[in-house]
């Protein structure tokens, strides 16, 4: 695992930067832990204080800082995605491997809702759920609404993996000597399919958060609770960009598009690393 | 022709089924969720001072005709069926009376517009340039532009959005940043009103291209760089063919099939982009709409939106089916 990571950063530009960069996000978000005022409070400090030595990134019209809500921000952000990424890949991967490996009738069905979830639009149904659901809407619930929506892709991915795993010698061996469906697919397949998982799991959480940051940008999440998506929000509630209080939404823009920046080089590179034909291709220049 | 008609029914099967299941996964969440529109509403319109609880009576029963919560469950999925069959998802409560079939109805020109020229441009040229790339390797002003899109690509179309807002609203004030058209002009085939209507839709297509171009460039280079070392080009370049035939013959051809089924895959997260987009820029299409009836809980507007925009992927996403033996020879002649 750690000779992978060191040949990664030495051979690919793409993911030396992209793990600087995601790295860097990371601590900034993992200090708001340390952050002086509680994130949630209000009219705290001067409001429409501009950039400068004592708030580094100056105060919004709500009389927050800046710099510490942007912290926490990403924080709950990446909180949000990664809790998407999980329980989808669940779901992407017992639906892929189940479907891959059994085959026939129960492949046909399987990989014909999965068809037909692709071709339903995420956004509308995410608005209609937050709108029956209103202010009962929390954040893990939104999170589990946008992990069943977001699966089908790789689940495809993972079974067309399974699919080549299942007439492979060890696996005919694995069946004769008597282990159960489960245990083929687990102890078996999974370490195979795990360079898949991972690089669809890059990719989920990219989407994740595009689409935390674009339900909270619209006001539809718990709007008091600090996400990137959230400052946009208030700073739009507070005509930021009409009263010239740029701060307040230039930073929370920069942020997330550096940890969009980051999380993609990561995913690009890590895919390139699984895909070998492209790996031999940069090792040999 | 066996193989076509073959390949024609599969296709109607799968959109009859997405149309159901997309349908009733609309009907099952709004009646199974634990919060009942109709005290939403009726607390809506009560909110402002004391109303008589008879009338309070009326209003309800009233409201639980409009949203079809009477009789089981069953009856009302039914009945659900029925208005979306008819295309009748009654008066929309924000602008009454106004059908909301008729809101949408005005709504969809624009959005269709919008995303039928915004998805054609990002489509072809992110195509154009992939395939370009993952042909000539080596070229430095591809690669540049290539890592350009790239960048773009997974940042979600708001914020793009909001960039070019700021950035051609407030610092470069040079184009319109709301609305779908100048107010003052008749709508017609007027010169000054289509004008109007093509600078206004200059940023949202803008955004749209740029969020959508990305994609397309990726996973096209990565299909023409496999490609190119396949037996059939290397046979060509060793029997002298041209490489701008082999280019636009062999490799960009070929590449061409699972970019036309990516489309119709991503078509319904496209929409959802545009429903982003319009809202940011206040275009008169479907998606500012939606977002509209959900700040002003209209529950019939949400419904008919929801209903109708699952409905019109699936239609486009069955019309790109229908193109597809157009480019692939194998699905025409079976």
């Amino acid at each position: 695992m750690f000779s992978i990571l060191r040949d990664l950063l030495r051979f690919n530009v793409e993911f030396l930067i992209g793990f600087l960069l995601t790295g860097t996000i990371f601590l900034f978000a993992a200090a708001h832990f340390f952050a002086p005022y509680p994130d949630t409070a209000i009219y705290l400090l001067p409001p429409d204080m501009p950039p400068s030595a004592e708030f580094w990134l100056g105060t919004t019209s709500r009389g927050q800082d800046v710099f510490w809500q942007i912290s926490g921000a990403i924080w709950n952000t990446m909180t949000f995605g990664l809790t998407v990424m999980i329980l989808s890949r669940i779901v992407a991967l017992a639906v892929g491997m189940v479907s891959g490996y059994l085959g026939g009738k129960a492949d046909e069905v399987l990989m014909t809702i999965n068809d037909t979830l692709i071709a339903l639009p995420n956004i509308p149904i995410l608005l209609l759920v937050y709108f029956v659901m209103r202010d009962q809407m929390t954040w893990p619930l939104l999170a589990l609404t946008a992990a069943l929506l977001g699966w089908n892709y790789d689940a495809r991915l993972i079974r067309s993996v399974t699919l080549s795993l299942r007439n492979r010698e060890f696996t005919r061996h694995a069946v004769f000597a008597g282990m159960s469906v489960p245990q083929v697919l687990i102890r078996q397949h999974l370490p195979y399919v795990m360079p898949v998982v991972f690089f669809t799991a890059m990719n989920n959480l990219i989407w994740a958060i595009g689409l935390e940051v674009t339900l909270s940008v619209l006001g539809f999440s718990d709007v008091n609770r600090p996400t990137v998506g959230g400052m946009i929000y208030w700073a739009n509630q507070h005509q930021a960009a009409v009263s010239g209080i740029w701060w307040w939404l230039v930073f929370p823009i920069v942020a997330v598009v550096l940890l969009f920046l980051g999380l993609f080089l990561l995913a690009i590179s890590i895919n390139e690393y699984i895909d070998p034909r492209s790996r031999l291709s940069r090792m040999g220049g | 022709m066996d193989g076509f008609a073959k390949y024609l029914a599969r296709r109607f099967l799968q959109f009859i089924l997405v149309i159901f299941l997309g349908v009733s996964l609309a009907f099952l969440i709004t009646h199974l969720s634990p919060v009942d529109p109709v005290e939403q509403s009726v607390s809506l319109m009560t909110n402002f001072g004391a109303t008589d609880p008879r009338s309070v009576a009326l209003l309800r029963e009233a409201l639980s005709e409009l949203y079809g919560l009477q009789g089981s469950f069953f009856e009302q999925y039914l009945a659900f069926w029925g208005r979306v069959l008819h295309g009748d998802f009654g008066p929309s409560l924000s602008s009454f009376p106004t059908p909301v079939m008729s809101l949408i109805m005005g709504a969809l020109p624009w959005t269709v517009g919008l995303l039928t020229l915004s998805v054609l441009i990002s489509w072809c040229l992110g195509n154009l340039l992939g395939a370009l790339a993952g042909y000539f390797r080596s070229n430095l002003l591809l690669k540049l532009s290539g890592a350009a899109v790239m960048a773009l690509h997974p940042v979600p179309a708001y914020i793009v959005g909001l960039l070019l807002l700021l950035t051609f609203g407030f610092v470069w004030p040079v184009l319109p940043i709301s609305g779908g058209a100048q107010m003052n002009l008749q709508p017609g085939f007027s010169l000054a009103f289509v004008g109007s209507v093509i600078v206004h839709g200059l940023l949202p297509a803008l955004t749209l291209v740029l969020v959508g171009i990305g994609s397309w460039f990726i996973s096209m280079r990565s299909l023409v760089s496999n490609i190119v070392t396949d037996d059939h080009v290397v046979y060509a370049e060793l029997g002298g063919v041209s490489s701008g035939t082999i280019f636009s013959q062999y490799v960009a051809r070929n590449a061409l099939l699972p970019q036309l089924t990516g489309l119709a895959l991503s078509l319904g997260n496209v929409f959802g982009g545009a429903v982003i987009t319009e809202f940011l820029f206040n275009y008169p299409g479907v998606g500012r709409l939606l977002i509209q009836g959900i700040y002003s809980g209209d529950y019939s507007l949400v419904l008919g939106v929801t209903t109708m925009s699952i409905v019109a992927v699936a239609v486009a996403v069955f019309v790109i089916d229908l193109l597809y033996p157009l480019i692939d020879p194998r699905v025409r002649l079976g």
